[in-house]
């Protein structure tokens, strides 16, 4: 029941194999006004420069755009660039590392979901979407233990099972569902949550 | 108060610990990866809490040694970014042909490959007689690894193709010498080159230098720091020189933007106006 009130401020993505097309679906789905920013993590080659921030900006109406190091988190859509990690300070600014890779990943998914904990705590929610390694399971349970919210795309639904099912292994998710369900769910639950909390 | 902002005081406590027992001053580090480094060092010693940590390292020399390898990032390369020297030779070099003699700064050289690629530059433009670089960084352990040149072997077929890619004039094999699984970087590259300790969050100004080079270093600072160190560039550069940062690294959010205007904006160059 706590998750149903909480009123969440922001949402960590993680994908990698069949990313591009899983990330188009769920950002599709959501409106300009989409109250929370999101900030996602996919593996991409190390030279891969900033398309994927293109790309997907064409493929939804929010604003999407490769992060810079110690920018301001804002309403928006930031995309880890290739080759960095990317993480949230507690101010709530991004900060940027070329740390070693962490599950043979840079960006690595659990490297920014560790530190979304620190600057959102429980009003944090994650998603897992389809990968070909166990990258972000790590860092799902971690946000479970702090009183996050996870939704992970039903493996059967996904490109690459292995990322969902590492996440679903590694802790109690909160939801498991197919990959068109995801944005209109994302999106439901936080305006539900807003409502809620008019009245609280 | 919850377990995270309980933490947050441990870690306060634990960086002002490392200032006054070995003068480094961590504390206006970018947190997250910080945070990172040390919750890593502390599942590897089995350590239950960062107030343990703080106790160990205030007695332990030793132990101290190796968080200070976790805690500064020493990961570099030969030519990183190919694009950025070849930038640096087409849009620099000419410039600096200007001058009889050069100083060049790698500050946080690391182990030293960004400086052994200047190097390189500078030979094969007919520059490196006349030049004095000071290459430094605040961890002496890797100083001393910079200073020897050795590097291992299975980075060389990158460390080529780098060179390659970012306008080299040669052949990459002119520069070392293949030793077992090391090679060995040819010594007439280090003979102009000053290794030696700077810390960038304490000391200051030590010469007037024509091209600045810190590259990957202010994305482990906080502003303030990144401020700091930005001004003291400032300081130490003359008019029309040069400076270079890392590919995601800015001077947009320092005060000191105004004085340098962008000649390459994607590779980060940039020039100091006044
Ligand atoms: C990621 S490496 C960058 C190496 C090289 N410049 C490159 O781009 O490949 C960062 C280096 O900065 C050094 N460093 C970190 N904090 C420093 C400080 N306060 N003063 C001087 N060097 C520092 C670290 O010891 C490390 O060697």
């Amino acid at each position: 029941m706590k998750n149903e009130i909480n009123l969440f401020e922001a949402v960590v993505i993680g994908s990698s194999a069949g990313g591009i097309h899983a990330l188009s679906s769920v950002l599709a789905a959501l409106p300009s006004e989409f109250p929370l920013p999101i900030i996602i993590v996919q593996h991409l080659h190390p030279h891969s420069d900033s398309y994927l921030a293109h790309i997907l900006s064409t493929k939804c109406e929010l604003k999407v755009k490769q992060a810079d190091e110690k920018e301001t988190i804002t309403n928006a859509v930031y995309i880890a660039p290739p080759n960095y990690h990317l993480l949230i300070e507690e101010d709530r600014s991004l900060s940027l590392s070329i740390d070693k890779h962490v599950n043979f990943a840079r960006p690595s998914v659990d490297v920014l979901f560790e530190s979304a904990i620190y600057a959102y705590q429980d009003k944090l929610i994650a998603i897992i979407l389809t990968g070909a390694n166990n990258d972000g399971s790590q860092g799902v349970k971690n946000i479970k233990e702090n009183g996050g919210y996870v939704i992970v795309q039903e493996p059967t639904t996904a490109e690459a099972d292995a990322m969902p099912k590492a996440a679903i292994a590694a802790t109690k998710v909160d939801k498991i569902l197919p990959l068109e369900q995801i944005g209109p769910y994302l999106l439901a639950m936080v305006n539900h949550s807003r409502r809620v909390h008019r009245f609280l | 108060m919850n377990d995270i902002e309980t933490q947050n005081i441990e870690l306060q406590l634990l960086l002002q610990a490392i200032y006054l027992k070995y003068g480094y001053d961590f504390r206006n580090y970018s947190k997250a990866s910080l945070k990172r480094r040390i919750n890593h060092r502390l599942l590897k010693e089995g350590l239950e809490s960062l107030s343990a940590m703080q106790h160990k390292l205030l007695y332990d020399v030793h132990f101290f040694d190796r968080l200070l390898l976790d805690m500064s990032i020493n990961v570099t390369e030969m030519f990183r970014d190919p694009s950025f020297y070849l930038a640096l030779r087409k849009y620099v070099i000419p410039k600096l042909k200007q001058h009889s003699f050069l100083k060049i700064w790698h500050a946080g050289c690391s182990s030293g490959e960004e400086a052994y690629s200047m190097a390189i530059i500078l030979k094969e433009e007919g520059l490196y007689d006349n030049t004095q670089i000071y290459a430094t960084d605040m961890n002496e352990v890797i100083l001393k690894q910079a200073k020897e040149g050795i590097f291992k072997i299975n980075k060389l077929k990158q460390y080529t193709a780098n060179y390659q890619k970012s306008g080299g004039l040669e052949s990459f094999s002119n520069y070392y010498v293949a030793h077992y699984d090391h090679v060995v970087m040819d010594k007439s590259l280090k003979k102009n080159i000053l290794f030696s300790d700077h810390n960038l969050a304490i000391d200051g100004v030590f010469g007037e230098m024509n091209l600045i080079l810190c590259r990957n270093v202010l994305i482990y600072f906080n502003s303030e720091l990144q401020n700091r160190v930005l001004k003291l560039f400032f300081d130490s550069l003359g008019k029309d020189s040069f400076l270079c940062l890392g590919s995601k690294e800015s001077i947009y959010f320092s005060k000191t933007s105004d004085a340098f205007k962008e000649v390459v904006k994607e590779e980060r160059i940039y020039r100091k106006l006044y």
